[in-house]
């Protein structure tokens, strides 16, 4: 549904009298397939929104190759345009206009003639539970109403691919799993989506297959579950007290240790195939050194670990 | 004929919304208002005429001229809002002509510049102002040309600025010779003949000669038909020239 090919864009910024270039998106390779939610994972500034908005035709690649939904968006933007929704972050509707007219103007966009315009408003104003505000100014709606509103612009055409921009961000968590109920819902009526965010819960519940940016480029990609079985198998953090780089030392040599990595907080994590065989060999090495222990965890990896391995840096700090 | 259809939408949705706001209208009226019952007594010993009614042959279509301009060259404002608002980003992803987003919003610019025009007119008409119709009408369409083009103009720039806090100042420091240099609140009659020839570089200028000699009732004078050379042209210039930046702007 979604084929592109080195696609690329940078930027000219100015930062006092020194322009310099700013490679935003420096490549990107994707491949999206029809009917799943694919998610766009990275931290802010990692080139998602830029790839996105690409995508969605708003600017024009400096390079690279795109086809969305069987069209060339460098040859044939236009076609493109009627055949994706693209919802964007900051929220598309006019404080003075109400639900109900900015979808009849959205779709009448499309070239929807006004009958018929009409009633796709009235049944996604239904679908997406806003009839009780429909005729009422946009101005008056929550943040979560809002948002319903923009998705339901973004669809109001039918369209094959739905671009979501993180549709998620600054909602309360009520909200936010209406929100996720609504895209599962876009995917069950046939649309691939394709949506970005910095949320890890998000992507984990709800993508079937992400990809993982950071500094303009796709460090990796494929289904949730594969991607975390790439990382280890179980993930086992060690607080010790004083000589932590003495127990790194110690177990940095133990075979059953696949990485170790020390967090900020001075604690380790060791990468391991099984915790539960791993974690008497740790406890028996750290007690024969005389280390002392003071907290042990063992969890499962989670999208977390699977950004922390491919990039160096923990998604929660950047 | 999808450019047409297209303006008509984006047309009609700008005069749904601005007639749910008609405080702007009435703005727009008042300030007018109070040159006319505030400014315009001055000027008949200064114009040295015997009546109001003379007064007002001179100083309204002056007066018309400045709604014109001032009316349409902020109209920029707004535009930027919207892009805050995301309402351009959302039309920009449909397949909706890209200038009939410009042209839409340029004619409901035209539309309330017309409207409070119209209403000027009678109000001095009131006060003792004699204009024949077609004066009024040909006048009407000379600050019809002059409103697209002010307002194509203000929605190019601040697509280019896109923040209200350079758009203001850049705005006023075009405005302020324009409007002075034009003849507007007092007849370039008594200007040194320096000012003169800096006026004739002022379309304004033109423009404020041939609403006044169609006021006077001497739509045959040579200042009405430059008056619409110079601004019909400056207009189509400026139009092509907005269109385009729109275009890139709003790819």
């Amino acid at each position: 549904m979604i084929e592109t090919k080195g696609l690329r864009k940078s930027y000219r910024s100015r930062a006092g009298r020194e322009t310099k270039v700013v490679e935003a998106v420096r490549g990107v390779d994707l491949s999206v397939k029809e009917g799943e939610i694919y998610g766009f994972l990275g931290p802010n500034g990692a080139g998602k929104t830029t790839t996105l908005r690409m995508l969605a035709t708003l600017i024009t690649p400096d390079g690279g190759e795109a086809v969305i939904a069987g069209a060339d968006l460098l040859k044939n933007p236009g076609e493109v345009r009627r055949r994706i929704g693209y919802v964007a972050q900051g929220g598309s509707t006019w404080d003075e206009s109400t639900a109900r007219e900015e979808l009849v103007l959205q779709a009448r966009f499309y070239g929807i003639h006004k009958a018929e315009a009409l009633q796709r408003a009235t049944k996604a104003l239904d679908a997406f539970q806003l009839t009780e505000y429909a005729d009422r100014k946009t101005k008056t709606y929550s943040g979560g109403q809002r948002r319903r509103v923009d998705i339901a612009l973004g669809i109001i055409h039918g369209p094959k691919v739905v671009f979501l921009d993180e549709p998620t961000t600054g909602l309360d968590p009520q909200s936010r799993a209406h929100m996720w109920v609504e895209v599962r819902r876009l995917r069950d009526e046939g649309m691939t989506v394709f949506i970005t965010t910095h949320y890890l819960d998000e992507a984990d519940a709800l993508c079937d297959r992400i990809a993982i940016m950071d500094h303009g480029e796709i460090v990796t990609e494929g289904t949730v579950d594969d991607l975390k079985r790439e990382v280890a198998g179980d993930v086992v953090t060690v607080g010790v007290n004083g000589a932590g780089t003495k127990a790194t030392e110690l177990l940095r040599t133990q075979e059953y240790v696949r990485k170790i990595e020390e967090n900020d907080d001075h604690s380790l994590r060791l990468y391991v195939d099984e915790g539960a065989v791993a974690i008497p060999h740790i406890l028996r090495v750290l007690d024969t050194a005389g280390v002392e222990l003071k907290q042990m965890e063992l969890h499962r990896p989670s999208l977390d670990d699977v950004f922390l391995t491919k990039t160096g840096r923990s998604l929660r700090e950047s | 004929m999808k450019f047409l259809r297209d303006t008509w939408l984006v047309f009609s949705r700008q005069m749904q919304l601005m007639l749910r706001q008609p405080v702007w209208l009435i703005v727009g009226v008042v300030q007018p208002l109070f040159y006319l019952l505030l400014f315009a007594p001055l000027l008949k010993p200064a114009l040295g005429v015997q009546t109001n009614a003379e007064a007002y042959k001179l100083f309204v279509p002056g007066l018309l001229v400045l709604l014109a301009m001032f009316g349409s060259l902020f109209t920029g404002f707004g535009l930027i809002a919207e892009l805050r608002a995301g309402v351009i980003e959302r039309s920009r992803v449909t397949p909706v002509s890209r200038l009939a987003l410009l042209v839409g919003r340029s004619l409901r610019d035209v539309v309330s510049l017309l409207f409070q025009a119209a209403l000027i007119v009678v109000i001095a008409v009131g006060f003792g102002l004699s204009v024949g119709l077609l004066d009024v009408l040909a006048a009407f369409a000379l600050m019809a040309i002059i409103s697209l083009m002010l307002s194509a103009f203000s929605y190019a720039i601040s697509l280019k600025l896109r923040s209200e806090d350079a758009l203001a100042p850049l705005l006023n420091t075009i405005s302020q010779p324009l409007l002075l240099t034009a003849g507007i609140l007092l007849p370039l009659t008594f200007a040194p003949t320096w000012l003169k020839r800096v006026a004739d570089w002022n379309p304004f200028s033109w423009a404020t000669d041939g609403v006044r000699a169609l006021f006077a009732g001497d739509p045959g004078a040579d200042s009405v038909w430059q008056a619409a050379v110079v601004v019909g042209g400056l207009t189509l210039i400026t139009v092509v020239w907005a269109s385009r930046a729109f275009a890139k702007g709003v790819r």
